[in-house]
């Protein structure tokens, strides 16, 4: 493989309190490229994808155990600033999460963050992570409407939108299109495919068929283990692990 | 399947529905009574009089209850002026920052134990602590009796909204980099702005018809006064003054008096169930 890491995983242990989620995880993530998570429901794979900005911080007996290095950097380690950290790895969520706000107002939150920028540079800047998020077309004459006022689909690609217009490194997608119609899939997939070329993506997906289409090389996890990890092509193609094969066809998960 | 049991068991439904029905019929019935009563007395006594004259002295033939009334705005406002700030401030560090402590829970208890205290004993509490000092009874006292009251109704209520928020709400901000204080502000605050006012309204009602507290704080005034330093008229007091009294055309002041806290009362009310529903539909 010639690609790079972005981040590094390496014997990566996650605790709900006691009990132990994840059981020594060490895989990479390549840079722009989509790696796909996948196993049935309580296999870690979300909790994986929760690590990698430390949202699981804002809960307290949730604890990482081990390293994770974004560009040779270990984020689990104290000195890392959480709020950076997640200005460079951003989330998008399973269930559309807009602010109680204008759509303007919801694409400028994060830029206003952490960036001082006159009136047309903030608009600019928020129509260019619109278009990219494939939202501009619809939302252009109503950009001061409630983002709460949206369809489903439209609200994942605004909290898409919101979330590149911070101009993040990395992008953890938690299962987004999992409770959207098929043609807003269809978008957020499209989308996938078109942010790679700038972004490093991991997806959680429940949707076998969705991860074989939109990423560059999949990980299947299983009861808190990394089952098997490599390129998709070789992962749906020749799966080594019995595991995987089995689940691949359909037996279980 | 058992004919006879389904009939069995369809009779014991109505028995149960009628004697529901029978129990909030008698509940309503006195209610009515009461606020049916409340109009009839007090109807008759509205009049501009009662908002531009002095309270009269007795046997009061005419006059009104302007100071009472303009006492009863003072205090009411710097009540909420002091405990709204307080109690949403406090309630957003039970719900954002000390949910999970052991000092937040006892702050809860103790918040409980103060939104249940009877109103007399935080009146007595603030002569100890203002007019016993002070060495005299004052609207100030009789505000900071009442702020009293409203800061466990903003605090509680301000906690329960912000637990309504969902989570998903703070992972997202949080995903983006925004610290605690930020998210609070922006984005947790914005989402239960209505059931924060709501609270804030009810804190009004409640204590626009508070008497005990104002009894040796604030204590009364027969003359036009909105000097804090002074003893300030409120409405409820002054009904209780004029209710016990001999004298008829007191009486009547009273009524009109329980009737206008009655009718403010309702109306915020009113007020804080169509910003309750407006939320809800937006």
């Amino acid at each position: 493989m010639t690609d790079n890491p972005k981040i590094s995983i390496r014997d990566l242990e996650f605790y709900y309190g006691k009990s132990r989620a994840l059981h020594g995880i060490t895989m990479p993530l390549h840079e722009r490229k989509v790696t796909a998570f996948m196993g049935p429901s309580g296999c870690g794979k979300s909790t994986l994808l929760r690590v990698l900005n430390r949202i699981y911080q804002l809960y307290p007996n949730q604890r990482a155990v081990g390293e994770v290095l974004l560009d040779g950097q270990d984020i689990l380690s104290p000195a890392q600033d959480v709020n950076l950290l997640r200005a460079s790895v951003g989330m998008v969520f399973q269930k559309p999460t807009p602010f109680p706000m204008t759509i303007f107002e919801n694409v400028a939150f994060g830029i206003r963050l952490y960036e001082k920028l006159s009136k047309a540079q903030l608009r600019d800047r928020v129509e260019d992570a619109l278009r990219r998020a494939a939202l501009w077309d619809e939302v252009k004459d109503k950009l001061h409407m409630s983002g709460l006022a949206l369809s489903g689909g439209q609200q994942q690609r605004l909290c898409i939108a919101r979330t590149i217009a911070t101009r993040p490194e990395v992008i953890l997608l938690d299962e987004p299109a999992s409770a959207l119609d098929p043609i807003s899939t269809g978008k957020i997939e499209e989308l996938i495919h078109e942010l790679k070329a700038e972004y490093t993506i991991a997806i959680v997906t429940h949707n076998l068929q969705q991860a074989h289409r939109v990423s560059d090389y999949t990980a299947f996890m299983y009861l808190g283990d990394l089952v098997e990890f490599g390129t998709t092509e070789q992962m749906f193609g020749d799966p080594k692990d019995p595991k995987t094969k089995e689940y691949i066809s359909g037996h279980f998960g | 399947m058992n004919r006879a049991r389904y009939e069995r068991r369809k009779l014991n439904n109505t028995i149960f529905l009628l004697t529901s029905l029978l129990a909030t019929a008698f509940g309503l019935s006195w209610l009515l009574a009461i606020l049916g009563n409340l109009l009839i007395s007090g109807i008759t006594h509205i009049n501009l009089d009662l908002f531009t004259k002095m309270t009269p002295p007795p046997p009061g033939e005419g006059g009104g209850l302007a100071n009472a009334i303009v006492g009863s705005l003072i205090m009411s406002a710097i009540a909420v002026a002091i405990g709204t700030p307080v109690g949403i401030l406090a309630g957003t560090w039970l719900a954002e920052y000390g949910r999970y402590s052991r000092f937040a829970q006892v702050v809860r208890s103790l918040n409980d134990i103060l939104l249940s205290a009877p109103s007399i004993v935080i009146g007595l509490f603030v002569y100890e602590l203002i007019v016993a000092t002070t060495h005299h009874f004052s609207g100030f006292a009789g505000a900071c009796a009442l702020a009293f009251i409203v800061i466990p109704i903003v605090l509680r209520q301000t906690e329960t909204m912000l637990l309504l928020v969902p989570n998903s709400l703070r992972e997202a901000t949080s995903a983006l980099g925004a610290p605690t204080a930020f998210i609070v502000q922006r984005v947790i605050w914005r989402s239960a702005r209505a059931g924060i006012i709501t609270g804030v309204l009810l804190a009004i009602a409640r204590i626009s018809g508070e008497t005990a507290p104002l009894l040796f704080t604030a204590l009364n005034n027969a003359f036009w006064s909105t000097d804090l330093n002074a003893p300030m008229a409120s409405v409820p007091v002054v009904i209780f003054q004029m209710a016990v009294s001999p004298y008829k055309g007191w009486h009547e002041l009273a009524w009109a008096g329980a009737l206008l806290i009655t009718a403010t009362v309702l109306l915020l009310s009113v007020i804080a169930r169509i910003i309750g529903s407006e939320d809800k539909h937006r």
